[in-house]
């Protein structure tokens, strides 16, 4: 027997899920800033040069000293740059078209990836003002 | 000032210290998250190449195809439809005897989230087919996990004709068949390597 001509079945398909129930234990620095998600507080971390990273790291990024000062940034920053997502993916936290910014958070120097609502690509622009809003 | 924070159940000897870390008081005197759930989920629509969907139709019948190499005679099981050493197209089917050995084999004492069908411990081990010359996984049972050894023979327990499909599960698992051991060095791909070498002997003679 030889070949592979299957063109006169119908193909065989399958869905296949593949799913990893992964509980990641957080460290100080990380489990800080998500604590501060839980208090409706952002907080990042002061590097050695003294500049302030959102989220925070363990190590700077540059000279990879050990990060320990926690520091509390504003919940008002400015877009940085944007993009409009329309249609949402699939699994997206929201379910109609929304911008994506990097917003740098007032007492920040890096900033910090997240959605913006607002109705339509026409009201977002560098620049903008925005602050965050929290769950009740 | 804050310690490290650990979770419940860690051993405090396995805790590395990190250096303390100042918190600002909005969130120095709360309970500290200390581990979030991160699931990751992956859906596939799986269409099998053209080659493996004759496998799985053939398999779905009890029996078990191979490709052989158009270059050496090498047999692959399951079919890819190629060699992929020597990047050539390989489409003989040759059909395959549902009875080897074991090649190689791991006992696992871990559970699977979500696999309440497969208790621990089990066995995983690479089969060799008679007539193969790789091997491919599959579940070794009918014996106690501790006596599975590399070279131990094996044959396919089939599900009921019933349940038969085109799917990769209609081998339960691997029980022993009581015949004598393949010697471990020609076990698994140690067996390859010695059959090359014969080949190559054969070329010079």
């Amino acid at each position: 027997m030889t070949g592979h001509d299957v063109s006169d079945t119908v193909p065989l398909r399958a869905d296949l899920v593949i799913e990893y129930p992964f509980i990641r234990t957080t460290g100080p620095v990380v489990g800080a800033f998500l604590t501060g998600l839980r208090e409706a507080v952002l907080v990042g971390i002061r590097r050695v040069d003294g500049t302030v990273m959102v989220p925070p790291v363990e190590y700077d990024p540059v000279t990879s000293e050990s990060l320990t000062e926690v520091v509390e940034v504003s919940s008002t920053g400015t877009i940085v740059s944007w993009t409009w997502v329309d249609p949402p993916r699939p699994g997206s936290p929201w379910d109609t078209p929304h911008g994506l910014a990097l917003v740098l958070l007032d007492g920040a120097d890096t900033p910090l990836l997240h959605g913006v609502l607002v109705d339509s690509a026409d009201e977002l622009a560098t620049g903008l003002r925005v602050e965050a809003v929290w769950r009740d | 000032m804050t310690n490290t924070p650990v979770p419940d159940g860690v051993p405090t000897d396995q805790v590395a210290e990190g250096p303390p870390i100042d918190l600002p008081p909005s969130i120095s005197n709360v309970e500290p998250v200390l581990s979030v759930r991160t699931p990751i989920r992956l859906e596939y629509d799986f269409i099998p190449s053209a080659a493996a969907q004759q496998y799985l139709r053939a398999y779905a019948s009890k029996r078990i195809l191979g490709n052989r190499s158009p270059v050496d005679g090498a047999v692959f099981v399951p079919p890819r439809g190629v060699d992929p050493r020597n990047g050539v197209v390989a489409d003989e089917m040759v059909d395959m005897v549902d009875r080897g050995h074991v090649g190689s084999f791991c006992i696992t004492h871990l559970p699977i989230p979500g696999r309440r069908d497969l208790p621990v411990p089990y066995v995983s081990a690479w089969i060799h087919l008679d007539g193969a010359d790789i091997g491919f996984l599959g579940l070794v049972a009918g014996c106690a996990a501790t006596d599975v050894r590399i070279g131990m023979r094996v044959r396919a327990v089939w599900k009921p004709d019933a349940e038969l499909a085109a799917t990769a599960e209609n081998v339960l698992h691997w029980e022993p068949t009581g015949e004598p051991d393949v010697p471990v060095d020609e076990a698994g791909n140690r067996g390859w390597a010695l059959r090359q070498a014969a080949t190559r002997g054969g070329d010079d003679a």
